[in-house]
């Protein structure tokens, strides 16, 4: 049995080619219908994102299973053959399941580290036991992936590095408060990114949502839009006092803030740390009010060195999950390797188990009475004699088997050995479990 | 017997630095639980060593310097464990796991003490209490130490913007300060009440409360030190690095104390006057 896999992705197809092949998707039930139909899949798994879509398939014969999946893939009259044959790669065995570990993972992404990518796998396998797609050998490959996947974004951090600004916003607070439930958020002026890292707050359940807006009628429909307070901006040193966090974003062109003010707010709050966000170009905050104590300012060229960071990062810890996935991708191929063995290992202890059975008949006729125990004894020492003796080639092929470069030539030495396939022939029994 | 249960506690806690080590590298949940049941186990070893020489000498084994290092360890490691199943800074293993382990190393090459020893006034209850309480407020004041030191790493990360290996192993510094808030609390009203009853015993048996020992003057500034911690926490709101600074300031003068003044000072209170000749 081998694996398959065939797919096009962001790097490879256009947009346009990836949104005509997504129109396969919506009906979900009649592609697994003509995908299952086909004799040479066995079992089969489609997903995709919008960057990407994926079929892994079971076979035993991959060129014709390959040929299949192509003409599935072009069924569409819009796709163009040359065209899905330059986007399309095709993966097998130990590369194909290098490459789900690592989509799942999200090292592939357009967006390192990013984590949807896993749920949509998830959901896309649930679809596909939903439709009885999968078998044996993807759902321990999909099951292995899921915790790959968990793995990789447990131990490497992947995707604990913000690499956006409103998200750097959100990761920093988080450094400085823990939980941001409760806290108080002072939104100075408005802009596309400052309500950007205000939308982050809220999903971390903010408290209070405070608006300072030179023009109050702004303000208010701002405030209304978060279901905040809307107060002017001749305010902004009382509200200091209550803010936890503070994003300024006005078109001001003198600060609105200077240190010796923050640092009197500071005296008054008792020195609760206040976290300052300016991503105002000019500046709205004095930058000597990052010197005071527990007061922390960032403005727009710190956030961006933070997602420049956080890039840096990510592709340093995409570079620990490789190796994990690579291990992890060994592992799974000897497990698939230990597959092929069992029907061979089967095979085995069905000859012996036969030929004991023979034999006991024969004996017991020329015997002639014997008690139970007797009987019992006869068996137990037939059994022993053949477990003992299968033992070490069973070892053999279980354990060997999956360091050998050429695991086939033991599989087949074994099979010659013992005489294997003259008796399956005969009794027809080709399938394997 | 008791020896080698004292190195199996060393080798638990030297187990438990390495496993919690690798829990601050690798940053998996497991390592760390692993490591906590280590060092439990460690505990359990070295409470077994300290009962048993409790009976052994029919008195708390702090005779020598050796023996009260290793009851400040045992204090230490029963304040970090019970604490951090109350409140998790789980990264703080990774300093008091290989501090607990030099401790018990120091105990071991240090002159060991022998039944008998002590002179008969140095036993009794309020000893005992004095004992008890000021090694429980060192042990308290310790974790705010390394607190803080993982306070001022974290900080200084986030005031210069550089983001280095520490940033995202560690808590959040409102964690962190809370951590050392709760410790000072603690350990402040422990290490009070060691000094009030050692005190009240000083009087009982020399008939003077206060002497003017050097490790009295010493313990006297190390209690100004965190008496005005306090005081600044509570009234003015001190946090963070200010406090951060002055708790290590304090602990340091508590070293000096604890193993200065019985190393390289001399006075009735040090562990050398304790022993008849």
């Amino acid at each position: 049995m081998n694996l398959l896999l065939v797919g096009v992705n962001h790097k490879t197809a256009s947009v346009g080619l990836r949104e005509r092949l997504a129109g396969l998707i919506p009906d979900l039930e009649a592609a697994y219908r003509t995908l299952t139909a086909y004799p040479e899949i066995a079992e089969i798994i489609l997903y995709g994102t919008c960057n990407r879509l994926e079929l892994l398939c079971v076979t035993a014969e991959p060129a014709e299973a390959l040929d299949r999946l192509r003409a599935f893939l072009s069924q569409d009259p819009e796709v163009s053959p040359a065209e899905l044959e330059e986007s399309l790669y095709v993966h097998q065995g130990p590369e194909a399941v290098r490459h789900l570990f690592r989509v799942a993972a999200s090292l592939d992404s357009m967006v390192l580290g990013e984590p949807q990518i896993l749920g949509q796998i998830k959901e896309a396998f649930r679809q596909a036991t939903g439709q009885q797609a999968t078998g044996p050998i993807l759902n321990r490959l999909l099951h292995k992936t899921f915790s790959v996947a968990k793995r990789v974004r447990t131990e490497t951090g992947i995707g604990d590095h913000a690499v956006s600004v409103s998200y750097a916003a959100v990761s920093l607070a988080r450094k400085i408060f823990g939980e941001l439930t409760g806290m108080t958020v002072l939104l100075v002026g408005a802009g596309e990114m400052a309500e950007l890292a205000l939308e982050h707050l809220r999903g971390q359940k903010v408290g209070r949502i405070v608006v300072a807006n030179r023009t109050l009628e702004r303000g208010l429909r701002l405030a209304e839009r978060y279901r905040g307070e809307a107060v002017s901006l001749e305010e902004l040193e009382d509200q200091l006092l209550s803010a936890d966090i503070l994003i300024s974003s006005t078109g001001s062109e003198t600060y609105l803030l200077k240190r010796d003010q923050v640092k009197a707010a500071m005296r008054r709050r008792k020195q609760r740390p206040l976290f300052l966000i300016d991503i105002a170009v000019p500046r709205d905050l004095d930058p000597a009010i990052n010197d005071l104590d527990n007061v922390y300012l960032y403005n727009i060229d710190d956030l961006q060195e933070v997602v420049e960071q956080g890039w840096q990062a990510r592709r340093q810890e995409a570079a620990r999950a490789e190796r994990l996935v690579g291990a992890e991708t060994v592992k799974f191929e000897d497990w698939l390797q230990t597959l092929e063995v069992y029907p061979t290992i089967i095979a085995l202890k069905d000859k012996a188990a036969a030929i004991s059975q023979a034999e006991l008949k024969k004996t017991l006729s020329q015997l002639g009475p014997v008690s139970e125990e007797q009987h019992q004894a006869l068996e137990v020492l037939l059994n022993s004699v053949t477990q003992k003796l299968l033992h070490d080639p069973i070892i053999f092929l279980k354990r060997d088997h999956s360091m050998k470069k050429s695991p086939h030539r033991e599989l087949d030495l074994v099979r010659r050995l013992f005489n294997l396939d003259l008796e399956r022939e005969a009794e027809g029994t080709e399938e394997e479990e | 017997m008791t020896e080698n249960l004292l190195y199996f506690a060393l080798a638990a806690y030297f187990g438990a630095t390495a496993l919690w080590l690798a829990f601050f590298l690798a940053q998996r949940e497991s390592l760390y639980r692993y490591g906590a049941w280590v060092m439990a186990a460690g505990l359990a070893c070295h409470t077994l060593v300290l009962i048993q020489r409790t009976i052994a000498y029919g008195y708390l084994p702090v005779a020598v310097f050796g023996e009260a290092l290793l009851l400040f360890d045992w204090v230490l490691v029963a304040a970090f464990l019970l604490f951090n199943w109350r409140y998790p800074i789980r990264v703080l293993g990774a300093l008091v796991a290989p501090l607990a382990a030099l401790l018990v190393y120091g105990s071991l090459i240090l002159p060991q003490g022998q039944a008998g020893a002590i002179s008969p006034l140095l036993r009794g209850f309020w000893l005992t209490a004095h004992i008890g309480l000021t090694l429980g407020g060192y042990a308290a004041l310790t974790l705010n130490f390394l607190g803080g030191i993982f306070y001022l790493i974290q900080e200084r990360q986030l005031k210069a913007k550089k983001f280095g290996f520490f940033y995202r192993r560690l808590p959040s510094l409102s964690q962190l300060d809370t951590l050392n808030y709760w410790c000072l609390t603690i350990g402040f009203p422990l290490f009070t009440g060691g000094i009030i009853t050692g005190s009240l015993y000083a009087q009982h048996t020399l008939g003077r409360f206060w002497s003017w020992d050097p490790k009295e003057v010493l313990t006297l500034i190390a209690w100004l030190i965190y008496a005005v911690l306090l005081h600044e926490r509570l009234t003015v709101g001190w946090r963070g690095r200010r406090a951060s600074w002055l708790a290590i300031l304090g602990f340091l003068v508590l070293a000096v104390t604890f193993v200065g003044a019985n190393l390289w000072l001399s006075g009735y209170h040090s562990f050398s006057k304790f022993v008849q000749p």
